[in-house]
């Protein structure tokens, strides 16, 4: 056993201060048995994308280091990142296919589940078309997987409904990148953090989020020169107590906020003219609309006191170089895009965008996020393409050889909420997941839990354990995990990464990327010439097919290959004959991807998600300038009342990641964090009489949970509970977060919004406990049995 | 000199979207994105009603009833996806008879040097473009799976 450090109780390890330059590497390794030998891959536990190789022994992965030539970690890895590798040994990994019969799930042969799979998709498409399929897809698998995959869904079976469940983290980031810079992608890169003079984080508790990150700006922040840092969060965070100024804002009041910076910066008179009026369209616009946004109203509004306000203000508009950044507080909260689309407002009325030490980031939330949205397979269309634009889809048509209206092109791909609409009313009859867990994830699980559950939807899903979706599904595939097979992802800086196969996957289980290509082959999906419509068999050639996809787009992968990405540091895109090495940041000539021709989407309006039809876009044709859009405040849908005098939000926990399929079967990240908990100011607490570690209800209008008080360090008012704990591992009391969220989406990203419902708290009389047992409800049934099942496994 | 019967029709013409914004929103409660908007929409009708005062005060106003007979002939209680469908073309029908009254509004008032009245046809017929435009994307949207798999 070798472990250079404890992540566990030290989480972002020893400082090693710098002034600005290179930012110092730290090799952060653990292991259980020496390994044989190493193999290069990147880590999947959050956006960071760090370096890493995984050791193995006699075929299994026993440990991992980070690498030290990586741009992004220099070494460094982060307490899910050193241990949430043993998942993959896990003794209750799924090895055999499962098919529902007489309603419990059974072993089966591949052969039979996918000739069911195919059997029931042709069925269907012959009775109600292929509108009538979805696809539910993942920010955890690979490039070469969801290009695979998109390609499939839009060309083969040709359905309108394909998402990922970057839906509920990162599509508001991949919209406000594309309202105000006309594509996708991220502008900065993380070497701006090193030389920065200040940060803005909205919304982001990066300290918890992306703990290597955070591990390089407290470097900086520990250096002589260190770099001013403003966070807004209603919650006191690790991230909060570095912070020079910490504003705390009433929830669902960000638009509130920003506009208010906005107005700051210009009467202040602390905006670059000249690059506003080179490198932008809107300004008039935007300063009218935030006129009214004087620190006395930000008060009014927010609550946030006008002192603060000012001295982050301040900060904001006298820093020589700025990076903002933004994350869930603001993509899954009240006016998400419309509040990260002010954020890229800030950025550009000072012209800090496109220089050094300067930019945004709309930061993602999941390791592949960014290779979902390139590839398609959250619903847009391949590389940054509008699905509004006849030149674009007839290019993606001569790619694949197919003809264009063979595309669906009629109307930009359903998100996930809407599928499950269609489901609960039966016009979705069948739903292929990977590698997500919706009843989990998605707000209001007891509707979600009833529609999976419909005897008219067919439910798919690979997944590499049992969780609370495939204890639902009608056919379950095993799935290979992360080091039990080889392709590539992109961080939250467009470093492009190769993760090579260390170890084979367990009994039958295999890649998303096979269990695709496999369907394809047996659909006899084709082209226009009568050829298979998917061309490559191995992930390298899927990869090259990317490439060619990919070629003369924002995001360029055309200088990229498998042998140029193995042996040294990750590779920023685009990469070209331009930029064989990549480049750092985009749009450093102040041009932006906007022009008609070339944009990714035609905008929209902020307050409603209405689409510009093209003449008028065409009309207005910003032809590469930046787009600033404004938008007024608007309140919440629901608010704190009589009946549910409270505010909860949802988040997350440095230890866990998602519905904690991997981190809750790592040992240590497990005993770290082995339940949720419900945060609540002493105020509340005080006048409800509640005691820490006390065990309470809370109740909302959708649902109620259970859990023990976690008292201090949030506004009076507010509770927050993370999100990740369900119901695999045995628990049988209502603890899911989302049992309480309401369905309730952003009108532009279709995000969710879970970070406000109205909810009250009670205290727990013993004998009127609620758990999943003794609800009156078939869902229920099928959980149990699944406990069972796990229980057995685990030897619980 | 006509602006009062003008005016007439445009305020009874926005008090009918509103209530017919807060029937469907009602109606079709479910759909969480209709809801919300309908609701958000009928404020801004509501908003130019009350506002398209200060214009009756100097123009007067002809009653008129052409409003509700519209909208009785296109809202009606409709349920499912089909419903949905129907409903929503019936408001954008609606908007589209409030947005052409500012259009002839604005024409008058700016024959008339009445830089008042060409404001507040400008920007109230700004936004009941707006809701025209969600309208339209959202029956859009809508469309082909109503059509084309939904039963009713």
């Amino acid at each position: 056993m070798k472990q250079t450090r404890n992540s566990i109780e030290n989480i972002w390890g020893e400082r090693t201060p710098h002034i600005r330059g290179e930012w110092p590497s730290r090799i952060d390794e653990y292991y259980l048995e020496k390994p044989d030998k190493w193999v290069q891959s990147a880590c999947l536990l959050c956006s960071n994308g760090c370096g890493i190789d995984i050791g193995v022994k006699d075929g299994r992965i026993v440990g991992v280091r980070g690498r030290e030539v990586d741009r992004v970690n220099h070494g460094r890895l982060g307490p899910k990142g050193l241990h949430g590798w043993m998942a993959n040994n896990s003794e209750d990994r799924l090895t055999t296919p499962l098919v529902r019969q007489n309603g419990e799930l059974r072993p089966t042969t591949w052969d039979a589940a996918m000739n069911l799979i195919v059997n029931k998709t042709k069925d269907i498409i012959e009775k109600y078309t292929s509108n009538a399929i979805g696809i539910y897809n993942s920010g955890q698998l690979f490039l070469e997987e969801y290009y695979t995959l998109a390609v499939i869904a839009r060309a083969g079976l040709r359905t309108p409904h394909v998402d990922g469940n970057t839906r509920l983290c990162t599509s508001t980031s991949s919209w406000a990148l594309k309202l105000s810079f006309g594509t996708d992608g991220q502008p900065a890169s993380y070497t701006d953090i090193d030389i920065t003079d200040a940060m803005f984080l909205v919304g982001h508790n990066m300290a918890s989020t992306q703990t290597v990150l955070w591990s390089r700006v407290l470097d900086r922040l520990h250096s002589a020169n260190k770099p001013k840092l403003v966070v807004v969060d209603p919650r006191a965070t690790y991230t909060s107590e570095y912070a020079h100024v910490h504003l705390m804002p009433k929830v669902g009041t960000n638009v509130a906020v920003l506009n208010g910076i906005l107005n700051y910066v210009i009467t202040k008179g602390q905006i670059d003219t000249e690059f506003i009026s080179r490198c932008t369209i809107g300004f008039n616009e935007l300063e009218r609309a935030v006129a009214k946004w004087k620190p006395d109203l930000v008060e009014k509004v927010t609550g946030i006191p006008q002192n603060d306000f000012i001295e982050a203000a301040e900060i904001i508009a006298n820093a020589p170089t700025l990076i903002s950044t933004a994350l869930q507080g603001v993509f899954q909260s009240m006016q998400a895009t419309a509040a990260a689309v002010q954020i890229n407002n800030v950025q550009l009325i000072r012209g800090m965008i496109g220089k050094p030490g300067c930019g945004v980031f709309q930061m993602n939330g999941q390791p592949t996020a960014q290779n979902t949205r390139e590839c398609g397979a959250n619903g847009e269309m391949p590389a940054f393409r509008n699905w509004h634009n006849k030149e674009h889809m007839k290019e993606l048509a001569a790619i694949w050889n197919v003809e264009p209206d063979v595309i669906p092109q009629w109307q930009p791909s359903t998100h996930i909420m809407q599928q499950f609409r269609y489901a609960e009313q039966g016009s979705l009859k069948m739903m292929w997941i990977s590698a997500t867990n919706p009843a989990v994830s998605l707000p209001e699980l007891s509707r979600i839990r009833k529609i999976l559950q419909k005897e008219d939807f067919f439910v798919v899903v690979n997944d590499a354990f049992m969780t609370e979706t495939t204890a639902l599904a009608d056919v379950v595939l095993p799935a290979a995990l992360w080091g039990e097979k080889t392709g590539c992802y992109t961080n939250a800086d467009r470093t492009v990464h190769i993760s090579h196969k260390a170890v084979d996957p367990p009994g039958e289980a295999r890649s998303d990327f096979d269990i695709w290509i496999d369907y394809a082959n047996r659909m006899g999906f084709h082209d226009k010439d009568g050829l298979p419509l998917i061309k490559w068999k191995t992930p390298e050639e899927a990869f090259e097919a990317w490439k060619i996809c990919s070629k003369g787009r924002p995001c360029d992968y055309s200088g990229l290959s498998y042998q140029k990405l193995t042996g040294g540091s990750g590779i920023q895109w685009p990469c070209n004959e331009q930029y064989p090495e990549g480049k750092a940041q985009l749009y450093t000539d102040g041009v932006f991807n906007t022009d008609f021709s070339f944009c990714e989407g035609y905008t929209c309006d902020l307050e409603t998600g209405a689409e510009m039809p093209p003449f008028e876009y065409k009309a207005l044709n910003p032809a590469g300038k930046a787009i600033l859009l404004p938008c007024d405040y608007q309140p919440p849908h629901e608010e704190p009342d009589e009946k549910y005098p409270l505010w909860l939000t949802t988040g997350r926990v440095v230890y866990h990641f998602h519905t904690r399929t991997k981190t809750g079967r790592a040992e240590a990240l497990q005993k770290a964090a082995p339940d949720m908990y419900i945060q609540i100011s002493e105020t509340d607490a005080k006048d409800l009489n509640i005691a820490d570690g006390e065990i309470i209800k809370v109740e909302s209008r959708s649902g109620s949970v259970e859990g023990p008080a976690r008292i201090g360090g949030i506004a009076p008012g507010l509770i927050f509970i993370p999100f990740h704990y369900g119901y695999w591992d045995g628990e049988e009391r209502f603890r899911a977060a989302n049992e309480l969220t309401k369905t309730s989406w952003d009108p532009v990203s279709k995000q969710p919004h879970y970070k406000h419902a109205a909810v009250r708290i009670e205290k727990v009389d013993s004998g009127a406990k609620k758990t999943l047992s003794d609800t009156k409800d078939e869902v229920v049934d099928v959980m149990k049995g699944m406990f069972e099942n796990v229980k057995q496994k685990l030897k619980i | 000199m006509q602006v009062a019967n003008y005016l007439g029709l445009v305020r009874r013409a926005e008090e009918e979207l509103a209530e017919a914004f807060e029937r469907v929103g009602k109606q079709h409660a479910i759909e969480i994105d209709v809801l919300h908007m309908c609701k958000l929409f009928r404020s801004w009708s509501l908003d130019h009603a009350e506002n398209l005062k200060l214009l009756i005060d100097k123009y007067g106003e002809e009653k008129d009833d052409e409003p509700k007979d519209l909208s009785s002939a296109v809202i009606e209680t409709r349920m499912g996806a089909l419903g949905l469908l129907r409903n929503l073309q019936g408001l954008l029908l609606m908007a589209s008879e409030v947005e052409t009254c500012y259009i002839i509004l604005n024409q008058a008032a700016q024959a008339l040097r009445d830089k008042e009245l060409e404001l507040s046809c400008r920007q109230f017929g700004t936004k009941t473009h707006r809701q025209k435009s969600w309208l339209l994307t959202k029956i859009k949207h809508a469309a082909s799976q109503t059509l084309v798999v939904a039963e009713s």
